[in-house]
């Protein structure tokens, strides 16, 4: 039988040919999606800004505009209606009542007696109320979580290989990062706590790519002492391209049918982590690995490593 | 690489075989194979988040202010039943509990002294540093002063959490039969799960309410456009009516109050109107009977949580320990009532701050969506493996099946709960799981490249990828941990999967697709590696 090779053997690509150009281009984008997440914002959810959420599938399909005038009608704030997953599901989002835990309860059963009364067979699937304390929690404990998992990764591969490898995984991480905020600024899809999820995922699994990269220009750099460091990264990145095209198709095609069947409440968190992958594809390549060309690793850069009393520089 | 010893063969089998038969009950669970399945095997399953099993998730919030209104009040009646028991009786007025701090006057100042002193008496210590709950200070010296301390305060808050918990629990599940999740969370709050709930505003009703029940006198005195005016005379108070139509001064004094209670039931009157029939302990009786008796002819107000329910005349004394409770109930109502009533008061008002329901049918349609969606996932990753590595992605295909397994029955020992997002961690798990099996074949590959035999490829293989292995996991680990710790709910349900995932996947790549390779090596003794 003839196995797929997606990379052919002995494949040797100038992966580093086309680092400034990268550079270039990833600050751009970098820098244009944390401008759009600062001009456009992101479209929070509930659980971020507080306020109730209500979905609800309809027996027929609805006139939006009807069911936007009628929740109106109500007076219990501006509602933003979005269809859900299909025609006949809605998600109307409103504003936290004034008034506290009381007024906000009386909204959602006024909303809730208007569906049923209004659409024959209107089922509610879900009621979401979160309060502008907890709202703000969340908020705090999801930005916590992200800039502690990308600190906590980047200190650990401070630790296991040197100072410029954490470096370059901190740069990875905020790049991966920020497209992601990018994407989500672009696309308005609803920032709700399952997103955060999504980030801490891509976090991680944006890095290990980059580890078994930096593994391998590890290995070489301790092999091949007299190479240069450009050449040396060409060659570390193409023995390791196969692993990093499959890996990374497993993981796309996985996610993939999670996106076409699974569940919808869930679309927007496979959606995030999907694009997390592909970004995180490319920003091992064209991140993490030229940064150490800059950030000037050398051969000597391990020799610590490998004889505790060898005269070597200190590198960290 | 060949030297897989026995003992190794029977360690991995075992665990991969204790793994898999922990996974069965959550497997077949809800199909008609789960009846068949012998019960002396495991039975634990995975829990189903709410969000899937469908259910109301409440996050209650103790009122602190109001809580320490009412420990303050508490006080304040404790300290003129002890006063006035005193010998001599020790006569106080100009009572006032503003700025949070009780304060009276000691109408005697010779007895100044003794008051003090039958006060430190009533306050207790917290913990080891000798701090006591409350501060007794004289002001003017004719002034008493009781300040909480804080310690005070955190300790009565602490014990005041303890008993809403059990309230709650009461109150949501009377019979004890439920599945329902009350635990406390951090200093003041509780989190209520429960599954299944219909109506999920009926629900926070029941939560809700304080179920302060007292009975006290109408104070017939009372100028009426003073108590429109929000004044009552001294030693009563105005209370509004639960109805909204105005207000009625009452005496302070409190005649009996729902602590006093061992029943509460749902029933009519005789007009056929819903009310809730209550039943007095002993001591309740005899009160409620000498202040009937005192008092016949005369109005009575039935107030509960500061709100006047009504405020019927005492036709003749009442001495069998039973009263009817009225005022505009529907059944549902007053059954939710009878519930907070027999359940106990809460010793703190609770806040609904954070309240999440989903549907049965939606978390019904997740589940079938999510199982489908992971077998097509698992199934393309599984072709993607074979067309790629051949035999060796036979052997990546079992251990993505076995490691799929492996979790279930992981999280079924652990009782670990299966969410939403959980299913997409599980997927990105099947996806990531091929990764250490990719590095692995990978590096075999090169090796053969290299020239090297296939022992020694596949021993290098093995050996050189699993540092990789190993620090590519590390950080995945990291960030399933800090989701853990921060993360709520649904979060902590996808940190699981992944955490458990991870080990799960590095644990088949590295011991069990080694193990299978070993056996086939030793058997087949091949020439080429087709990899």
């Amino acid at each position: 039988m003839k196995l797929l090779k997606l990379v052919p053997d002995n494949t040797n690509l100038d992966f580093m040919r086309w680092r400034n150009l990268a550079l270039i281009l990833s600050i751009i984008a970098t820098v244009a999606s944390l401008a759009l997440v600062g001009v456009k914002g992101l479209n929070l959810g509930v659980d971020f800004i507080g306020g109730q959420m209500i979905r609800t599938t309809f027996a027929q399909p609805v006139d939006v505009e009807q069911l936007r005038s009628r929740v109106g009608a109500l007076g219990v704030g501006e509602a933003s209606i979005q269809e859900f997953g299909g025609p006949r599901s809605y998600q109307i989002r409103l504003p936290r009542p004034e008034g506290g835990e009381a007024a906000a309860n009386a909204v959602a059963s006024q909303v809730r007696g208007m569906l049923q009364q209004q659409y024959q067979g209107a089922r509610i699937d879900a009621v979401e109320t979160v309060s502008g304390k907890v709202s703000e929690e969340l908020a705090t404990d999801g930005a916590l979580a992200i800039a502690l998992a990308m600190l906590g990764i980047a200190v650990y591969i401070w630790f296991r290989f040197e100072w410029q490898f954490g470096v370059g995984a901190l740069a990875t991480l905020f790049h991966d990062v920020s497209m992601i905020f990018g994407f989500f600024a672009i696309t308005q899809y609803q920032v709700d706590l399952n997103i955060v999820a999504a980030f801490l995922a891509i976090v991680g699994y944006s890095l290990n790519d980059t580890v078994v990269i930096y593994d391998r220009i590890r290995e070489n750099l301790r092999k091949y002492r007299k190479m240069a460091i450009v050449p040396l990264l060409n060659l570390s990145l193409n023995e390791t391209l196969s692993r990093t095209i499959v890996t990374s198709l497993s993981i796309m095609l996985a996610l993939g049918m999670l996106l076409i069947f699974g569940p919808d409440v869930i679309f927007g968190l496979t959606l995030a982590i999907l694009l997390g992958t592909f970004i995180g594809t490319y920003s091992s390549i064209y991140i993490s690995a030229p940064i150490l060309v800059w950030l000037g690793v050398k051969p000597d850069s391990f020799l610590r490593v490998e004889d505790e009393n060898a005269p070597g520089p200190q590198a960290a | 690489m060949l030297d897989f010893p026995r003992w190794k063969i029977w360690a991995v089998s075992l665990t991969i075989a204790i793994g898999i038969l922990f996974s069965i009950p959550s497997l077949i669970a809800g199909s008609p194979l789960a009846e068949r399945y012998p019960s002396w095997l495991p039975s634990a399953k995975i829990n189903l988040g709410l969000d899937l099993a469908g259910g109301s998730h409440l996050l209650l919030e103790a009122d602190i202010a109001d809580a320490a209104k009412q420990r303050l009040a508490a006080m304040e009646d404790t300290v003129a039943t002890e006063l006035r028991r005193a010998e001599p009786r020790i006569e106080i007025g100009d009572t006032s509990t503003s700025g949070g701090r009780l304060s009276f006057l000691v109408r005697d100042p010779t007895q100044l002294d003794a008051a003090v002193e039958k006060l430190r008496e009533l306050t207790r210590p917290v913990g080891l540093t000798g701090a006591r709950d409350w501060d007794v200070s004289v002001v003017d010296s004719t002034r008493i002063v009781l300040t909480p301390t804080e310690s005070g305060a955190a300790k009565s808050l602490k014990d005041a959490m303890s008993v809403a918990r059990d309230v709650v629990r009461r109150r949501i599940d009377p019979q004890g039969t439920k599945e329902v999740t009350v635990v406390t969370q951090g200093e003041r709050r509780i989190l209520v799960q429960v599954p299944g709930v219909e109506d999920p505003e009926a629900l926070k009703t029941l939560i809700g309410q304080t179920a302060r029940l007292e009975f006290k006198l109408v104070d017939l005195t009372a100028d009426q456009a003073q108590v429109a005016a929000g004044r009552a005379p001294a030693g009563s108070q105005v209370l509004p009516m639960a109805d909204g139509s105005g207000a009625m001064a009452v005496k302070r004094r409190v005649m009996v109050s729902g602590d006093q209670l061992t029943d509460a039931k749902q029933t009519f009157d005789q007009d056929g109107q819903p009310v809730v029939s209550i039943s007095f302990n002993s001591a309740g009786s005899r009160r409620f009977g000498r202040v009937t008796q005192e008092n016949v002819n005369k109005p009575f107000a039935i107030i509960l949580d500061d709100k006047i329910l009504s405020a019927p005349n005492i036709n003749e004394p009442i001495l069998g320990g039973q009263a009817q409770i009225s005022g505009s109930f529907t059944v549902e109502t007053a059954n939710a009532l009878a519930i907070s009533l027999a359940s106990g008061k809460l010793p703190v008002k609770l806040n609904v701050i954070e309240e999440r329901t989903v549907g049965p049918d939606l978390g019904k349609d997740s589940i079938e969506k999510g199982a489908i969606a992971s077998i097509i996932a698992t199934g393309a990753v599984i072709l993607f493996m074979l067309v790629t590595y051949g035999r060796f992605g036979v052997y990546a295909t079992a251990a993505l099946v076995v490691n799929a397994l492996l979790i279930l029955g992981i999280m079924a020992i652990f009782n670990a709960t299966l969410t939403l997002p959980g299913i997409a961690g599980f997927v990105l798990t099947i996806g990531a799981a091929v990764d250490a099996n990719v590095l692995i074949n990978e590096r075999i590959r090169e090796e053969q490249r290299r020239g090297r035999k296939i022992l020694d490829a596949l021993e290098t293989g093995y050996k050189e990828a699993s540092t990789a292995i190993f620090d590519a996991n590390i950080t995945n680990v990291i960030a399933a941990v800090l989701m853990f710790y921060f993360g709520s709910g649904p979060i902590r349900g996808f940190a699981v999967v992944l955490m458990i995932g991870i080990v799960t996947s590095v644990f088949t790549a590295v011991n069990f697709t080694r193990m299978l390779v070993a056996l086939w090596v030793k058997r087949k003794r091949p020439r080429v590696l087709h990899i």
